[in-house]
């Protein structure tokens, strides 16, 4: 060994070694121990989570044929980096585009926040099956293009647009949702109808394939084999209690029309046909021309996208006469024996309510065979004046509660998305327009025939005839019958009970059936089947009156509710009854008897559309 | 034979085993990767390592005497491979350094630090040679600063930074302590200079960097330092301190109670350049040029500072420029400038306690670390194997470094001291840069890894380095005997 001055300085350089060692230990303690948030930065690196997106659930109709389905479609993703070779031109050619149209496009894709050379863009999406089967052909000359399959919904029936509704993308505002835990930008949701009330069951559970992605973007294969992927989850299938076959024969009956048919099987609440007219093909609404032709049934004067069975409000008219029958029993006002004169109307000092010639005076039967106006009014100022009230108002709140109880005023609870509650107003509303205690019966009288200031829309006037059909119940209408290994809504099964004692309904149904025998409904009525039916005419002030119907049939064991609502056509018995017992006929027979061939011929063809 | 250190081949078998199976892991790709393979770089450093023992073995049967005699030819042979390959090298992503011949590239500046050390310690063990006599202190200067000159004129900036490491060399052999840190003065303060030079705090001349006057503040109180370790003037530190004490004492309180925008960096040249004067007075009444030299290392600060700020905007290159912020935090861009040392640390950092396991290390394997086989070779061992595997491995290197200190030191002859201390500062020095720029600690200089960074030349160039040192330790008896 050799001796030196300097010899301690081996400790300074070999300590020199061990600190910066120390160093690098201690920061090794820093990234790999205490920091723990690298783990998930490499996790974001290197694992794409891939969402597999389920199929979309079907639907069928009640006797389980398929409506809507998936068909398959196609989006064009390129890879730039990939694209040097491309023929450009004979690409546009193939997929039928300008050389400008492309260079765009790609501008834009460039342009796009989180662009990558490397991994696929989205070019154009939608592609139907018949175009993509030309590029396909030649799929092996474009290098850089590749073909992402999705689905798109496909309609078997061009019927039923607004039960079924669309689906379309989902907008930002659903996106932000605080509760949003499912849909990100570009993901597809149910838009209106059944698409939108039954998204939760038809959408399924979206799955997750962790695939392995490089410093590039590139996919080097799935992670582990998949053993962390999560399958997705198809949606359920639906199974509505619409008959597709009634749905469009009663479209078919509607053509050319304004107004709405609801067809309900009154033992279930099931809505058995539901037309809103004018209508569209629902597959208008799918794939690339979905902005298009939206835009265009928006603006289309006839309000094809307005879902009228259950948002349009009317008077419901004389089809009323039948719920103030039942309240005036209930309330021990009137019996069926009861009889009120009509001398050509009701009179009371400068007060006439016009009615048309009949026999007088009707007892409850008559009344509502004949539909005698001042029955009506006699019985409305009967029991709103009445003493054993203490109030005007009081009384009229008991009216208004019987009349909530029979589906009137409220939503029904339907499953669509957009169901309108109508109109019944309360005593404050009379209170606050004519002062507290400054009204009567008189002063409301119109209320006594359908008219005036109550509304109802078809669903609830149909839904009415359901609760006369039960005598005294009904279960919430309902569009969808079964969901695939799930159960429908409890509220769809339970009986709503109404206020009025059942025993009270025959006199009403007995009047009904006289309806269709020897009254207003002649015209409308089946061969071989008792009917019970009720005319009505809602007062339009912007035009001609809305002709309305309410039936059901058959009397004593009834299988379908139905009201019928004809815009602008005047006298229920014309358009609507006949359309009603077409209908009543075609879903209970299954066929329309040569007898009715030319009813059925003329409401095919009559034009009742605004003439302009 | 029976004499060669087998605990030093012992750590650089497993070194270098270690090292293949981390290179295996860097260029492992999770889809169809054969083991044996001659054509991808684990392959290839298979035949390197194959070839490295060989060399080894040629080196430890040579006879001892052929290191020291022949140590300046082979400097001499170094030199001209150097400027060869300056002339006729191809350009290769814009270094100039790589020498082709047919199938195979090599390196020169890989070997030359061989001969570089061997040249060293050739000379400094001469009869009668004295780092102490100034044209010694020359040629040894001179021998030193050929190599990395040439090797700085090939592009490969990092390579040539290696040399400084024979500083250490020198210190050990009697280079005053002074120079040392002075040396780390020179890093301090440039840090210091760069780091700050953008965030003026006080109201500063105009063109004044808030950088500068720090450098200038700490010179001021290096020289009380300096003042004591090496005259023992106590009496002179008083002065000094109070001195300071009272002048920026009133400057802060004439700027603060009655907010006069004082110049602190004007205050700081005042302060110098009365210590300047003082220190030319003590040395005329007192006969001592170290007050000079402490004057002129307050000069010297100051001319520093402002070159260091003017060196880096002006002289370094953009993207050395970069690193360097990088490292000193000034720039926070994950996807662009810092993306080596962020990608870098996520990899290391998401290996935790035990690793992601041999081959599961999703960011080495799926390329997120760039030149991961080479200089970010360290990643690989801190993604698969965790805290543990890179302590492991830091350990390694850190015995292998104090037994070649050990080994030094045990030499009876200086030419053999002399070269075990610059192998030994070499491996530290390349194992302080590698793994400091890996971790996110030191700029990106790229230097490989002593044995696991991929390469032929790299890993041959450390292994004779490492068995011309053992073969010289092996007979350290014999000049006994001689």
């Amino acid at each position: 060994m050799l001796n030196d001055q300097y010899q301690n300085r081996k400790n300074v350089i070999a300590g020199l070694a061990i600190l910066v060692v120390l160093i690098y230990i201690a920061r090794l303690i820093n990234l790999q121990i205490v920091d723990d948030s690298y783990r998930d930065k490499a996790d974001s690196n290197a694992f794409w989570k891939k969402t597999q997106f389920p199929t979309r659930g079907l639907i069928k109709d009640r006797n389980g044929k398929l409506l809507v389905y998936n068909k398959p479609a196609y989006d064009i993703m390129v890879v730039t980096k990939e694209m040097t070779d491309l023929d450009t031109l004979d690409f546009c050619r193939t997929i039928g585009i300008t050389k400008e149209v492309f260079d765009k496009r790609m501008r834009e894709i460039r342009n796009k926040r989180g662009y990558s050379r490397y991994t696929p863009q989205p070019f154009i999406s939608q592609l139907s099956a018949m175009e993509y089967g030309v590029l396909q052909e030649k799929m092996f000359r474009f290098p850089g293009i590749y073909i992402q399959k999705r689905t798109l919904r496909e309609y078997n029936y061009p019927n039923a647009a607004l039960v079924l509704g669309s689906i379309g993308e989902v907008s930002k505002k659903v996106v932000d949702d605080e509760k949003n835990d499912f849909y990100v930008p570009g993901d597809f949701a149910g838009q209106n109808g059944v698409e939108l009330t039954y998204e939760e069951v038809l959408r399924g559970e979206k799955g997750m394939e962790i695939l392995l992605r490089d410093a590039h973007g590139r996919i080097k294969g799935s992670y582990n084999n998949g053993e962390y992927d999560v399958p997705s989850k198809p949606g359920k299938n639906l199974t509505l209690s619409i008959d597709i076959d009634l749905q469009v024969y009663g479209e078919k009956l509607m053509q050319n029309k304004k107004g709405s048919i609801v067809a309900i099987d009154p033992a279930t609440g099931e809505i058995l046909a539901l037309v809103s007219s004018p209508t569209y093909d629902p597959s208008l609404l799918v794939g690339r021309q979905r902005t298009k032709n939206y835009a265009q049934l928006v603006s289309d004067p006839l309000k094809p996208l307005f879902d009228r069975p259950m948002m349009a409000r009317y008077p419901p008219g004389s089809t009323f006469k039948t719920a103030n029958a039942l309240v005036f029993q209930q309330e021990n006002i009137i019996t069926k024996n009861t009889a009120y004169g009509c001398s050509h109307g009701f009179h009371a000092g400068a007060l006439t309510v016009g009615c048309h010639g009949h026999a007088s005076p009707l007892n409850l039967e008559q009344s509502i065979q004949h539909s005698c106006n001042a029955y009506y009014c006699s019985g409305f100022r009967a029991m709103i004046d009445n003493r054993k009230y203490k109030k005007v108002a009081d009384a009229f709140e008991i009216w208004k509660n019987h009349i909530v109880s029979l589906g009137f005023g409220y939503k029904l609870g339907a499953d669509v998305p957009n169901e309108n509650r109508g109109y019944i107003p309360n005593a404050a509303v009379f209170d606050k327009t004519y002062g507290k205690d400054r009204w009567k019966a008189l002063t409301v009288i119109s209320l006594s025939i359908g008219q005036g200031e109550i509304l109802a829309t078809p669903l609830q006037i149909a839904n009415l005839g359901a609760v006369i059909a039960n005598r005294g119940f009904y279960i919430t209408p309902h569009l969808v019958k079964g969901i695939e290994d799930g159960q429908i809504d409890t509220s769809f099964i339970q009986k709503k009970v109404s206020s009025i004692d059942p025993k009270y309904f025959e006199p009403v149904v007995e009047g009904m059936n006289m309806v269709m025998k020897n009254g207003t409904g002649y015209g409308a009525r089946i061969d071989s089947i008792e009917v019970c039916g009720k005319t009505g005419t809602a007062q339009n002030p912007h035009g001609a009156d809305h002709s309305l119907f309410m039936s059901f049939a058959p009397k004593d064991d009834p299988k379908i509710a139905i009201c019928v609502v004809v815009e602008n056509s005047g006298f229920g018995a014309t358009w609507a009854a006949p359309i009603a017992s077409l209908m009543m006929e075609k879903y209970l027979k299954g066929y329309i008897p040569a007898r009715k061939k030319a009813m059925e011929e003329r409401m095919f063809n009559a034009n009742l559309l605004p003439k302009n | 034979m029976q004499n060669v250190d087998w605990f030093t081949i012992g750590i650089y078998i497993v070194l270098v085993i270690a090292g293949w199976f981390s290179i295996y892991g860097a260029v492992y790709n999770f889809e169809d990767t054969p083991f044996w393979d001659f054509s991808v770089r684990y392959g290839k450093q298979l035949v390197w390592i194959g070839c490295s023992i060989v060399i080894a073995i040629v080196l430890l049967s040579l006879d001892n005497r052929v290191y020291s005699m022949f140590a300046y030819v082979i400097y001499g042979i170094a030199i001209i491979s150097l400027i060869v390959t300056l002339i006729v090298a191809p350009d290769i992503k814009g270094s100039r350094s790589w020498l082709v011949l047919g199938p195979v590239s090599i390196q020169p500046a890989e070997f030359a630090k061989t001969a570089t050390c061997l040249a060293i310690a050739k000379l400094m063990s001469s009869y009668g040679f004295r780092l102490g006599n100034f044209s010694d202190a020359i040629k040894v200067g001179l021998l030193f600063a050929l190599p990395p000159l040439l090797i700085v004129l090939q592009q490969e900036t990092g390579s040539a930074l290696v040399y400084a490491a024979l500083f250490l060399v020198l210190y050990r052999e009697g280079m005053p302590g002074v120079f040392l840190f002075l040396g780390l003065c020179a890093v301090v303060f440039f840090i210091v200079a760069i780091r700050f030079g953008e965030e003026p705090i006080i109201p500063l001349l105009p063109d004044e960097s808030y950088g500068v006057y720090l450098v200038m503040l700490m010179g001021i109180i290096i020289q009380c330092g300096f003042l004591y370790v090496f005259l023992k003037d106590v009496d002179s530190v008083k002065k000094i301190a109070i001195g300071n004490a009272v002048l920026f004492g009133i400057s802060y309180l004439v700027y603060k109670v009655f907010d006069y925008p004082i110049h602190f960096t004007v205050v700081a040249y005042i302060s110098i350049i009365a210590s300047v004067v003082y220190y030319i007075v003590m040395c005329i009444s007192r006969s001592k040029f170290t007050y000079v030299g402490i004057a002129a290392f307050m000069i010297g600060s100051v001319v520093y500072a402002h070159t260091a700020d003017y060196a880096f905007s002006k002289v370094l290159q953009p993207h050395q420029q970069i690193r360097i912020k990088v490292t000193l935090g000034m720039i926070n861009d994950p996807q662009k400038a810092d993306y080596n040392v962020n990608q870098s640390k996520i990899a290391i950092g998401s290996g935790g306690f035990a690793g992601k396991g041999f081959l599961n290390g999703t960011q080495t394997k799926l390329k997120y670390v760039p030149e991961q086989d080479t200089d970010f070779i360290f990643c690989t061992v801190g993604e698969e194997h965790g805290f543990l595997g890179s302590v492991a491995v830091l350990s390694l290197f850190l015995v292998l470094i104090l037994r070649l200190i050990y080994l030094a030191e045990r030499q009876r002859a200086l030419f053999n001291r002399i070269y075990g201390y610059c192998v030994a500062s070499i491996f530290f020095f390349h194992l302080a840069i590698n793994i400091g720029m890996v971790l996110g600690l030191t700029p990106v200089i790229g230097i490989p890894l002593p044995f696991f960074s991929y390469g032929g030349s790299s890993l041959w160039g450390f292994s004779i380095l490492l068995f011309i040192f053992l073969r010289l330790d092996a007979s350290r008896m014999e000049y006994m005997a001689n």
